[in-house]
């Protein structure tokens, strides 16, 4: 070789370039890349982009660059799997903001009806200036589809009442009202406590027919609690009707009627919700219900306690037909017999709330230290957190965000079990006795013997005399 | 998060009900520039809020290049004018863990903590009952002899504890932003591009940003498989209970939004493919002790 570029007439300075270059030229054996071409890409790509202090991340940039030459440009599955799951809830989302109808006819119609769907944009605003409540864009997007609810449905009144988290998932709630007579009928149930006393009996009575005695089986001292008697439709806590959603502009669901007998478990159990309409309670004391029903629970209850409104706002009318919201309810043992629970009446103002430990219950704030001119009011609940009020000037509102529990200064105690039922009380009849032994039965028996001798020789005895009488 | 696009940042985890009024994101902007050049820091962190009874406490953190190591909290009540917290010892966290309570918002309101020592025996010298902030009365026979040690708990100290427990507890950090030196350095990985949406589904690549606990424990074949620069840390996947942590994706895949359970209001956000994430608390600033019955 040497001998060749001597004829070549190159000088040894050259010679030494054209071997390092070629030994920069040779592939490697694994991966059939080569320390030049790999060079010369990596500078490429360091003066097109001049990233700031390169040296330090330069093998990155080397390392990135081996991986890309490997990763075909191709990628149908892994492209298809990334889009779907965006591409569809946009999808989804994409039809709330379609346009019902035509242009021209809307402007007309729109007049003349009075559209129950509150003023959002207004509300974000203020709840925005509060510092309380969801993120602009989330907001519309739920106004959005409170409109859907509001075309589909008759509804007189509509609000949003706020958002639950799950761990799965999240519900966003609304609050409506129905147009009267435009009302859907609800199927009833039977109560599931009649059956309950059904099936402890049937229990008894196999009782019985084991034991073949005439003994009464020990009656089970469980008496199921007296069936609460549901309250009348719309009223009461049931005066309004909640849809949930997962999502704006998935379905809206309804949210059944609650039972005095769901929000007295609810008040025994503190369980997070997972974001599934179907999925089971599974808790102690057992609800009644799957989690439809323990939302449904939650949301009378923290409706129930946080619902305020300014002082003087509502009056009672004389028919007292049109009173709304209602206020705290106190919470109280449940007496043995079903005597109707009662709240404070309504509208009794916030001051008459009861504190919680040392804890004032409602956290009273202005929006603006700065500008006092033209702060709002904020009320933040320390009994239910998450729940917050606003009021500004003749516009309040309460919303619910959080996660549905209540504030408890004390950990979460679960009930007592019941103790455990008696068995078959225990008796002479029952109580198990050694069987004789066999010297035993002998000594019996030759007792019986002896003393059957010893009658009859005293009837003997007696025969004897009185024939000796006689 | 990151201070610098506070107001971008704040619209993530606006879903968790997260948000702040413009005043205040106004004023942040402001008083956290002036914090990062006083302080020298490499970068300031918006690191949440503690509800109080009676005002709620805006928290900060300063960190230097080595984010596990400088880090100084500050706290502020209207946004502008930020207070030094000092660091939290372990004397003051185990005193802190006894107050009970919300915050009251005034921070120099002091807690008090009743401890009664039975000074008997040997055997019961040992024994301490502690009673909560009301104390029981003394009309039963059972305390005499016995000694009661108050000990007060400053707010300050309070908020700097459970400031530290919450990092310590749940704090996380995407996989591979953070990358550990030769030289033991922690630093932010300028070429993390994020996870990919299938990575940030899984719990594993989520790790908590704090000295690893569980890693030493793990078996040589798990160890085998991870990478010393990259995998320093804890995962969630070793969290107990399990389940202490709710993913969920918002917008389809676009943003994944991680809340912790264990601590209600931490909230953590990433938006995958790029390298967009961060964290932010806000909350009572009480552990949710009630979280086994709740799952």
């Amino acid at each position: 070789m040497t001998d060749v570029n001597m004829e070549l007439n190159i000088n040894p300075k050259e010679q030494q370039f054209i071997s390092a270059k070629s030994y920069l030229l040779t592939a490697s054996t694994d991966t059939g890349l080569n320390l030049y071409d790999h060079l010369s890409r990596v500078l490429t790509k360091v003066l097109d982009e001049r990233p700031n202090n390169v040296v330090d991340i330069f093998e990155d940039v080397s390392k990135d660059s081996k991986r890309s030459k490997f990763t075909s440009d191709v990628d149908t599955v892994r492209d298809k799997l990334d889009q779907s799951t965006e591409v569809a809830l946009a999808k989804v989302q994409e039809k709330l903001f379609a346009k019902e109808g035509g242009e021209d006819n809307e402007p007309e119609e729109s007049e003349e009806l009075e559209t129950p769907l509150p003023n959002i944009m207004e509300l974000c605003f203020f709840f925005e200036q509060a510092g309380i409540g969801l993120n602009r864009e989330e907001m519309i997007r739920v106004w959005l589809a409170l409109k859907n609810l509001v075309d589909t449905h008759a509804l007189s009144h509509v609000r949003f009442w706020g958002k639950m988290f799950g761990t799965e998932q999240n519900y966003y709630i609304a609050e409506v009202e129905y147009r009267d007579g435009d009302e859907e009928e609800e199927e009833e149930e039977e109560p599931e406590e009649q059956q309950e006393e059904e099936a402890t009996d049937k229990d008894g009575d196999e009782e019985g027919e084991e034991e073949q005695e005439e003994d009464d089986t020990p009656k089970p001292d469980f008496k199921p609690p007296p069936e609460i008697p549901k309250e009348e439709n719309k009223t009461g806590t049931n005066k309004k009707t909640y849809f949930v959603c997962n999502d704006p502009g998935k379905p809206w669901t309804k949210l059944p009627a609650v039972t005095p007998a769901q929000i007295q478990s609810a008040r025994l159990i503190k369980k997070f919700f997972t974001g599934r309409l179907d999925a089971p309670v599974v808790s102690y004391p057992p609800f009644p219900g799957n989690e439809i029903n323990y939302l449904r629970a939650q949301i009378a209850r923290i409706s129930a306690g946080t619902h305020v409104s300014p002082m003087g706002f509502y009056q009672f009318e004389e028919d007292e037909e049109e009173v709304d919201d209602e206020d705290e309810e106190e919470e109280r043992e449940e007496p043995d017999e079903p005597e109707p629970e009662v709240g404070p009446p309504l509208l009794t103002p916030l001051s008459e709330d009861a504190e919680i430990g040392n804890l004032p219950p409602w956290t009273p704030k202005v929006s603006s230290k700065l500008i006092p001119q033209y702060a709002i009011s904020v009320l933040q609940s320390n009994l239910w957190p998450g729940a917050h009020a606003f009021a500004a000037g003749k516009k309040f509102e309460n919303v619910y965000i959080g996660y549905g529990h209540k504030y408890n200064m004390d950990n979460y105690n679960p009930p007592q079990t019941a103790p455990i039922q008696e068995e078959f009380p225990s008796g002479p009849e029952i109580t198990e006795a050694e069987d004789p032994t066999v010297e035993e039965e002998n000594a019996l028996r030759n007792a019986q013997q002896e003393a059957a001798e010893a009658a009859e020789e005293m009837e003997e005895a007696e025969e004897e005399e009185d024939d000796e009488d006689n | 998060m990151d201070s610098e696009g506070l107001h971008l940042n704040i619209d993530y985890v606006g879903s968790s009900g997260i948000i702040l009024s413009p005043e205040q994101k106004a004023a942040l902007q402001t008083s956290l520039v002036i914090l990062k050049n006083s302080g020298k820091f490499h970068r300031v962190y918006f690191w949440g809020k503690i509800l109080g009874v009676k005002d709620d406490y805006f928290i900060a953190q300063g960190v230097g290049r080595d984010e596990m190591e400088n880090r100084k909290t500050f706290y502020s009540k209207d946004c502008v004018h930020w207070g030094l917290l000092p660091p939290a010892t372990k004397a003051m966290r185990e005193q802190s863990k006894l107050a009970q309570g919300r915050f009251t918002g005034d921070p120099s309101y002091e807690f008090e903590h009743t401890e009664q020592k039975k000074s008997e025996d040997g055997e019961e010298a040992g024994e301490e009952e502690t009673k909560s902030k009301m104390r029981f009365s003394t009309a039963t026979g059972e305390l005499e002899g016995l000694n009661e040690t108050t000990i007060t708990i400053k707010e300050e100290d309070r908020l700097s504890s459970v400031i530290a427990e919450i990092d310590e507890d749940v704090k996380i950090v995407p996989r591979s932003a953070f990358i550990k030196t030769p030289d033991g350095k922690i630093n932010a990985n300028r070429s993390f591009e994020g996870l990919s949406v299938s990575e940030s589904a899984k719990l594993c690549s989520y790790m908590h940003f704090r000295d690893a606990i569980c890693l030493q424990e793990k078996s040589l074949l798990q160890k085998a498989n991870l990478d010393k620069a990259i995998d320093f840390m804890d995962t969630l996947e070793e969290d107990i209970p399990k389940g202490s942590w709710s993913l969920q994706f918002e917008r389809g895949s676009g943003l994944v939004t991680l809340r912790s359970l264990l601590w209600l209001g931490y909230v953590f956000y990433h938006v995958p493919g790029t390298h967009m994430y961060g964290s932010c608390y806000v909350g009572n600033g009480e552990k949710n002790l009630d979280l086994p019955f709740m799952l």
